[in-house]
């Protein structure tokens, strides 16, 4: 079954997702959102990988796997950090966390 | 009728994507998400990458969302009152969005006979000669299956990133523990 012809249209859509997912992280203030945001920016990355997997082998499937890994992890402390924070601020609104501005 | 296919996954995946970014309720948006997912997990499937496809359902879907989701429900958040940023950010956004999509232009139109040219420099190139990764690939798929033909580069040639991966696991599970937990 080779769809290989379809490695332009397939580029082309991890970039409108890479797109969307950086509009997402400049015009939204939630936190949740915005890690959101950050998945779907990964997610966009691994179909560039699977995409080019095609013509070059097995080696963009495996770094699929790593990617993954990195999203789980870091859905995790960033989840947490946002729980911390809510704690002290009572909000994830990032207009109201502003301790590192100087 | 695949092309038909995949055009229609791609539709459902940008559209879940654009109205995860827009939709003002954090659970709304993690619904939208988990679409667009359930859409590139179809188009993995189309691409010949059956077990990414099934990996992005169960991690992402079962694992990554389902977390956010308890976040979201353990913090209780409603609609925000001003959720959007400000008009500077939305011009950076154009911009940057922008330019983003110029690139996209010339990416639309490649394919691996392209890609061979632009490789090898050659007038022209045969895809299958440039890139020998994939008919390996492809002998080891149709020798061992889909998951041995993934499992034998993984476990050899990159054995040591994915021990050094499981160092990561290992310190993001201590660390959300540490981060979360009100007093250890």
């Amino acid at each position: 079954m080779p769809t290989a012809h379809l490695l332009g249209p397939a580029l082309a859509l991890s970039g409108i997702l890479f797109s969307l997912g950086v509009a997402g992280i400049l015009l939204r203030r939630n936190a949740i959102v915005l890690f959101m945001c950050v998945e779907l920016m990964l997610n966009a990355v691994n179909l560039a990988f699977v995409a080019l997997a095609q013509v070059h082998g097995a080696s963009g499937h495996i770094m699929v796997f790593f990617v993954m890994t990195v999203a789980a992890a870091e859905a995790v402390v960033g989840l947490a950090i946002i729980l911390a924070i809510f704690r002290h601020k009572q909000s994830v609104d990032l207009g109201n966390i502003n301790l590192l501005q100087g | 009728m695949l092309d038909t296919v995949f055009y229609i996954l791609a539709f459902a995946a940008v559209v879940g994507a654009a109205m995860c970014i827009l939709q003002r309720s954090p659970v709304v948006s993690a619904m939208w998400l988990m679409s667009t997912m359930f859409s590139l997990a179809c188009i993995y499937v189309l691409l010949n990458a059956e077990l990414i496809g099934v990996l992005q359902v169960l991690v992402y879907v079962g694992a990554i969302l389902v977390l956010f989701l308890f976040v979201i429900m353990l913090l209780n958040l409603g609609k925000a009152d001003r959720d959007l940023r400000g008009p500077s950010s939305l011009a950076a956004t154009v911009v940057i969005v922008g330019l983003l999509l110029v690139e996209l232009a010339s990416i639309w139109r490649y394919d691996p006979r392209r890609l061979a040219v632009e490789v090898t420099g050659a007038a022209q190139a045969d895809p299958s000669m440039v890139f020998a990764g994939a008919r390996a690939t492809d002998a080891a798929i149709q020798s061992h299956g889909v998951v041995g033909g993934l499992a034998a580069p993984l476990f050899q040639q990159y054995l040591v990133p994915f021990e050094i991966t499981s160092i990561l696991l290992l310190t993001a599970l201590v660390g959300a523990v540490v981060l979360a937990k009100r007093r250890i």
